[in-house]
């Protein structure tokens, strides 16, 4: 079986996995893993740049929180329908993607981390600033009657699954292909040896911004689609909580591997989940459970799996 | 006519002299060797006509165009290799995906063109059985031969090499021999090399340089008689 039917085999299973879970899960797990489904879709946008470019984004929330305010906005204040406004969600996370991109890739390595984290915390304030139309912390609801597409309530459980399953579908087939595209391999070669691939004739730079807007736009959607799914925007999405936490998913399922977002953001919540049951201290299990994780399996579980078992995980 | 020449090409490291105003001239279809003693400026001359590093002064020609301020990848774009003289592969990738690399920025999308040039690639530097090994995984020589293998995926007008034999076993120095001898059809070769048997039997012509400025230039015999060249490099070797 040539790798590439074995990767279609595996993505095909995952989301297969994913529907019939519904059917089989009580209802406050379906709604867990809705949430967990759009976390994904960032996860995923955040590994396409950290797991196969290379570069380590302490920013990224302001990406998620320019897709979730450039949707809530929209339908608060311009009085948009939800489809127009996941668009809008879309181009603000792609426009702001874009600038980011162009000044932070000025800057290489550690320079590389604290500009984006900047940015991000600029980006925070501008909300908190910005306050009499994004309500600061305190965010805003989105109503019931705007949560609907094509005649579909995204509010009830059901359609929201659904909803949240296709985003991720779209998302996770798409980075599939992606990463086996010239582009992709590109992005592979500049994470190795960038200097390498430079003298090979490739413009570095110019893969690096591509690869960000794609990122952040896919980062930008997870939020619009938080926002449209869960019905509320807030400030806290754009905190640098939220900048770190795709970090760990993907650093926990395995960077530079296409399951790896899936399992890490899985894993994580329910790390958190189950451990919040028992004591307060739920973060130091978490964070304990990382260290652990980074110290005998730095490839995060995919890599284990890629390593141990399936050589030609994707 | 000429493919690539330089006018007063100069490098200066924080008040070091590297690259000393040299003029160069490189006719389509030479093997050149360039030679001299460790720290003549060879690696940091041959980084400024690829783009790697950047002139202080001076203007580097390729193909009758000023390339000076032209950054490396649209140099490689125009049909130059480089190899590194410290070697540089992706080493966590398999040796065909390495030698892919190079094949598909010049060829693009066309993927049984693709494989058939990594195909005849890797026969030419005799890795084919490897395609599938992890490149960091190969013996010191078979990445030196990889890195080569990255050169010639690309089919360059000109191929330069940084002391490309270093570290090759007697019998591979005597493929890369071939190899060079081969290519003469229809590549331009510049060659940084220590290895003189290797020079003499592969170059058309040689350019000695030293602390930074070209000493001799001329012909393999021309070079070997030169009391000059004696004296500052082969007496030492
Ligand atoms: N990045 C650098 N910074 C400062 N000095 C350098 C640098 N690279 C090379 N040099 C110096 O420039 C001179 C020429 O080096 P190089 O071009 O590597 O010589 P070669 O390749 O002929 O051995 C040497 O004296 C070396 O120490
Ligand atoms: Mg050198």
């Amino acid at each position: 079986m040539s790798t590439a039917v074995r990767s279609s085999i595996l993505h095909l299973s995952v989301l297969c996995l994913l529907a019939t879970l519904f059917f089989i899960l009580p209802e406050y797990h379906s709604g867990n893993i809705a949430r967990i489904l759009i976390m994904a879709v960032y996860a995923m946008g955040y590994n396409l740049l950290f797991g196969y470019t290379g570069l380590l984004s302490l920013g990224h929330a302001l990406f998620f929180a320019s897709g979730m305010y450039g949707l809530g906005l929209s339908i608060d204040h311009l009085g948009l329908s939800a489809a127009p406004a996941m668009l809008v969600g879309l181009f603000s996370a792609l426009a702001i993607s874009t600038i980011i991109g162009f000044l932070a890739l000025r800057t290489s390595g550690v320079a590389f981390m604290i500009v984006t984290l900047m940015f991000a915390q600029a980006g925070y304030l501008t909300i908190l600033l910005a306050g009499k139309y994004t309500r600061g912390d305190e965010g805003f609801v989105i109503k019931q009657s705007d949560r609907i597409i094509a005649g579909i309530d995204l509010s009830q459980a059901d359609n929201r699954y659904f909803a949240a399953l296709i985003l991720f579908a779209i998302v996770f087939i798409f980075i599939g292909i992606l990463v086996n595209t010239r582009f992709g391999k590109t992005l592979v070669a500049i994470r190795e040896n960038s200097e390498r691939a430079r003298m090979l004739g490739y413009d570095i730079q110019r893969h690096k911004l591509i690869a960000i807007i794609i990122s952040g736009s896919l980062s930008g959607v997870a939020g619009a689609a938080y926002a449209l799914l869960f019905g509320y925007a807030g400030a806290t999405f754009s905190t640098v909580q939220y900048s770190i936490y795709p970090l760990l998913w993907v650093l926990l399922g395995g960077a530079g591997t296409t399951i790896g977002p899936l399992i890490g953001t899985v894993f994580m919540t329910y790390l958190i989940d189950i451990s919040s049951e028992y004591t307060s201290a739920y973060m130091l299990i978490a964070g304990l459970v990382l260290i652990l994780l980074t110290l005998f399996a730095p490839q995060g579980l995919a890599g284990v799996l890629r390593k141990k078992f399936l050589p030609w995980l994707p | 006519m000429s493919l690539l020449s330089t006018k007063g090409l100069s490098k200066n490291y924080a008040g070091l002299q590297a690259v000393n105003s040299v003029d160069f001239d490189l006719p389509e279809g030479q093997i050149r060797a360039l030679i001299g003693p460790n720290g003549a400026g060879k690696t940091t001359f041959v980084g400024m006509l690829s783009g790697r590093i950047e002139s202080s002064q001076g203007q580097v020609y390729f193909d009758g165009t000023d390339i000076t301020g032209m950054p490396a990848h649209r140099r490689m774009g125009l049909g130059m290799a480089y190899t590194f003289q410290i070697t540089s592969i992706f080493s966590k990738l398999s040796v065909h995906e390495n030698v892919a690399l190079a094949a598909r920025r010049v060829i693009g999308g066309n993927n049984s063109q693709v494989r058939l040039r990594i195909k005849e690639v890797l026969n030419k530097v005799h890795l084919v059985d490897r395609a599938d090994q992890i490149a960091g995984d190969l013996s010191y020589g078979h990445q030196r031969l990889l890195e080569i293998g990255m050169g010639l995926a690309q089919s360059p007008r000109l191929f330069i090499l940084d002391e490309p034999t270093q570290g090759l076993a007697e019998n591979e120095i005597d493929d890369f021999i071939l190899l060079i001898q081969a290519l003469s059809a229809e590549t331009t070769v510049l060659l940084i090399e220590h290895n003189m048997d290797v020079v003499m039997r592969t170059a058309n012509y040689i350019t000695v340089l030293n602390f930074g400025e070209t000493l001799a230039e001329g012909t393999p015999n021309e070079i070997r008689a030169n009391q000059e060249v004696q004296a500052a490099y082969l007496g030492k070797n």
